[in-house]
């Protein structure tokens, strides 16, 4: 089976995968990082968003080749408990959930959409998060945190 | 001599399992576990009864491991349903804490010789006068609690409550966003196998024939599963599971399925099946007023699916005759009893414990998935499978929340005041869940051999706050009712339980109606509710969200603004909600306005997290949801077909809590479905001047309302 090579949360990742299989199944069933989530298995749902060069993408319709050489982040990259993401300590303040099986796609999404947009307006945050279905009704509270942490991001 | 008191009462879970160590333990290492029977669905729960828990006993909330319900220990709580969570186990841990706190005082005053009364506790050291001190976990080995709970202690008044009524964090949350594994998906047991299961597309047809030898050849593969009807695969890996499964599917013969109703004409189906009718209440006016014209308007309202985020999960594994089962059921002991009846096992060979799954929002496929993994880990040689429903049979094989048509008449006077008023549903049952049968409800269990028939869905008692009747009779002091119910005894599309039950409906039809009448009498839909109100916490909710939404803002065009109230189950919270809107022919939900009266809100800010939540929802339920099928199969299966609520569509929300302290605490997770899908309604009729009484309320629906009315 060919090799796959591509950067996950700063390190080298070298797997053995099927060039069809996709990104998803790999970070979960090979390498045993978690926190993208299976919702559709068809890119219409956003929980298993992760990073790729800087973009919020569908991990679940992502085939491994395409994936070679790639810088893919997901929450686990984000930050831990110990030195938290600005987003991930918003999304406590703001309780920003409720079952919360979406929320490390969103949280990539809102990643991706301050690398590349500072200090977006609310509009703007609701937009990037557009892709992602949240079925418990948090979407306030989520685009609530993402400003927080914005705010906060340029503040320091 | 002192009169006896009445006997205190103790709470309904605590006559079930008054065993005070299944509730609370002391661990060694200066914490508490505290066993609820109920269990963490997103809602928030575990955080507000770890908060009752903290208070009564005087521990950092910190230091309280609240334990996941599990057949092998847990007290039997039933279900996690109907909003019942606070009121159920919140009352019976508030009792717990409460006597034990009590009976470690009385130790610990024999022990330090200080009487009882000048003992402090913080968490959990007990000190008093003379800097004398010990703790609860110093003495927890002198203080069985292997014992019966009495009705003789008694909680902390309000005003001495530190935790509880106060807005404290999540103790769930930091988990999900630092990606700690706390979903049963996420769950990596040793030796994980990965199972699918065969299902048809076309519904209710069964498996004929199936040629196994493309499947067999798959890498990876263990087994193929075969009971009858029932087919699946095992594999070491969730790839070769899916690869094998797709050559099954490729391989498989069905029977013909059976028809499925017409879509497009759910009212005319619902009120052509055979029934039971049930009358639900009726109330008649002395001497009979006369009416002056009678409005007779229909509401009817779709299947709605859970749509659970993540499709369902569940893992197994045997060893011998003994069963281990990991769920996100919302009962672990109604599931292990279903189980018990399909594997004809004692239900002591079965252990049924829960982990997280995402938001349920009522009777999904996580017990159906539990018998799946069941059945197919048999296979496994006593390793652990797991299984995991694809989005596609989330949203085709789970059941769904039911169609409802209701027919309301009511008879005016010559002022248009309300003198007769009679509400009639057609719905399927609004709940088949597993463990209250004889036979069981999991979906499996109608495709093995000797499969048991599919249970037909049927209604909780109104005691329990009824299923299709659910909120039916009205609030509002109206002269004379008659509320009837008619449950289907077919049931083509399956049905069980959804975030409301009827309630949603029923609300969404009486208060539609309530504004028809304020309209046509020229009154102030507001005033017209007040005036036919006379429970004071009704009024203050509706008062107090026209207050906050400033009702009524000036008219202008392409904006409208409407009011929905409920109690729901006409015992639990007060809610009333203010819908803005804007639009011509296509609308959007601007913003809602909520007031709720919860009684005493254990954990605030969890109380409007439920109440955004639910207003959000509801929004998405009314706006753009429908199940769709053909004749044959159902065929919104995916998140195209069956389109929710985006961030975009997403209206602000604006809740205000009438914090109760001294009242008994109720649920807050469907409080707010009902209001919100009526304030809606009343708020289309206000920017457009048409009433649209078929749900959902797409741009469709609003032009055919506009051409009839022109």
């Amino acid at each position: 089976m060919p090799t796959v090579q591509f950067q996950l949360n700063g390190t080298t990742a070298v797997v053995e995968a099927d060039p069809d299989q996709t990104l998803l199944d790999v970070l979960r069933g090979r390498l045993g990082v978690t926190s993208p989530h299976f919702g559709c298995g068809a890119g219409e749902c956003g929980a298993c968003h992760v990073m790729v060069d800087g973009r919020a993408m569908t991990s679940c319709d992502m085939p491994m080749w395409s994936v070679a050489g790639k810088d893919v982040v997901t929450v686990e990259g984000l930050g831990t408990a110990e030195r938290p993401y600005p987003l991930q300590r918003a999304f406590i303040s703001e309780q920003a959930m409720q079952c919360g099986y979406c929320v490390s796609g969103i949280l990539v999404s809102a990643a991706a959409l301050l690398t590349r947009n500072p200090s977006p307006t609310e509009a703007e945050v609701r937009a990037a998060l557009d892709r992602n279905l949240c079925r418990c009704g948090s979407h306030n509270r989520m685009v609530r945190a993402v400003l927080r942490a914005a705010a906060e991001m340029a503040a320091s | 001599m002192n009169m006896p008191s009445p006997a205190p009462k103790l709470p309904v879970s605590l006559v079930a399992n008054p065993k005070v160590s299944s509730w609370l333990r002391f661990t060694e290492d200066g914490r508490v576990a505290i066993s609820p029977g109920k269990v963490e669905i997103g809602q928030g729960i575990v955080t507000a009864l770890a908060q009752i828990a903290a208070d009564e006993l005087d521990v950092d909330i910190g230091h309280i491991d609240m334990i996941r319900a599990s057949t092998a220990m847990s007290p039997n709580e039933g279900v996690t349903s109907g909003s019942l969570s606070i009121q159920q186990s919140g009352r019976a841990l508030r009792h717990v804490c409460a006597e034990v706190r009590q009976r470690f005082l009385t130790v610990a005053s024999e022990r330090l010789g200080v009487d009882a009364a000048l003992l402090n506790v913080e968490d959990g050291t007990i000190s008093g006068p003379g800097n004398v001190r010990t703790s609860y976990w110093e003495l927890a080995g002198d203080v069985s609690l292997d014992h019966d709970i009495t009705a003789n202690a008694s909680a902390k008044s309000v005003a001495k409550r530190g935790v509880a009524g106060h807005s404290v964090q999540r103790v769930d949350i930091p988990d999900k966003v630092f990606a700690r594994p706390r979903f049963i998906h996420d769950c990596a047991l040793p030796g994980l196998m990965h199972g699918r299961v065969l299902r048809p597309d076309i519904s209710g047809a069964k498996l004929t024939a199936l040629n196994e030898e493309a499947a067999r050849a798959v890498p990876g593969l263990v087994a193929i599963v075969r009971d009858g009807g029932f087919a699946g695969v095992v594999a070491d890996s969730e790839t070769a599971a899916e690869t094998a499964l797709k050559a099954l599917r490729k391989a498989a013969t069905w029977s013909a399925g059976e028809p499925l109703p017409d879509e497009d004409d759910l009212a005319g189906f619902l009120r052509s099946q055979p029934v039971e009718t049930t009358t639900i209440d009726t109330r008649t006016a002395e001497p009979a007023r006369k009416p002056a014209q009678t409005l007779r308007r229909q509401y009817t309202r779709p299947y709605i699916a859970h749509a659970s985020i993540a499709p369902s999960c569940a893992m197994a594994q045997w060893d011998g005759d003994r069963v281990h089962v990991w769920t996100h059921s919302q009962g672990v002991y109604l599931l292990r009893a279903d189980l018990a009846i399909v594997l004809r096992l004692p239900a002591e060979n079965i252990v049924v414990e829960h982990m997280e799954g995402a938001g349920c929002y009522g009777h999904n496929a996580a017990d159906d998935i539990a018998l799946d993994a069941v059945l197919l880990a048999r296979a496994a040689d006593g390793r652990p499978v797991r299984v995991q429903w694809l989005r596609h049979d989330e949203m085709s094989h789970a059941p769904f929340g039911a169609a409802m048509a209701i027919e309301i008449e009511a008879d005016l006077d010559a002022d248009n005041e309300i003198v007769g008023w009679r509400h009639a549903i057609w719905s399927n049952g609004h709940t088949a869940r597993p463990g209250r049968a004889a036979q069981p409800a999991l979906l499996a269990a109608t495709e093995i051999a000797n499969p048991y028939p599919r249970m037909i869905s049927t209604d909780p008692p109104a005691a329990n706050g009824g299923g299709g009747d659910r909120n039916s009779v009205p609030l509002y002091d109206l002269p004379a009712w008659t509320i009837t119910c008619h449950r289907l005894l077919t049931m083509p599309v399956r049905t069980s339980a959804l975030r409301t039950l009827g309630g949603q409906g029923n609300v969404f039809a009486i208060e539609s109606l309530l504004d028809e009448i304020a309209a046509l009498r020229g009154e102030d839909p507001i005033a017209f509710r007040l005036r036919h109100l006379r429970d004071e916490r009704a009024r203050d909710v509706i008062s107090a969200a026209a207050r906050r939404a400033g009702w009524k803002p000036w008219k202008r065009p392409g904006i409208g603004h409407g009011v929905g109230f409920a109690r729901y189950k006409n015992t639990g919270a007060y809610c009333a909600a203010i819908a803005e809107i804007e639009g011509t022919d296509d609308i959007r939900v601007k913003r809602l306005t909520l007031a709720v009266d919860v009684g005493e809100a254990i954990n605030p800010d969890g109380v409007v997290n439920q109440i955004e939540g639910g207003a959000i929802q509801a929004t998405s339920w009314v706006m753009k949801e429908r199940v769709r099928f053909d004749r044959t199969r159902i065929t919104s299966t995916s998140w195209s077909d069956y389109p929710i609520l985006t961030f975009s569509e997403a209206p602000a929300v604006d809740v205000e809590i009438l914090q109760r302290p001294e009242i008994e605490p109720v649920g807050a997770g469907e409080a707010a479905h009902g209001p919100v899908t009526a304030a809606i309604a009343n708020a289309v009729f206000d920017c457009l001047g048409v009433r649209v009484r078929d749900l959902p309320i797409t741009r469709d629906k609003i032009i055919a309302a506009m051409e009839l009315a022109s």
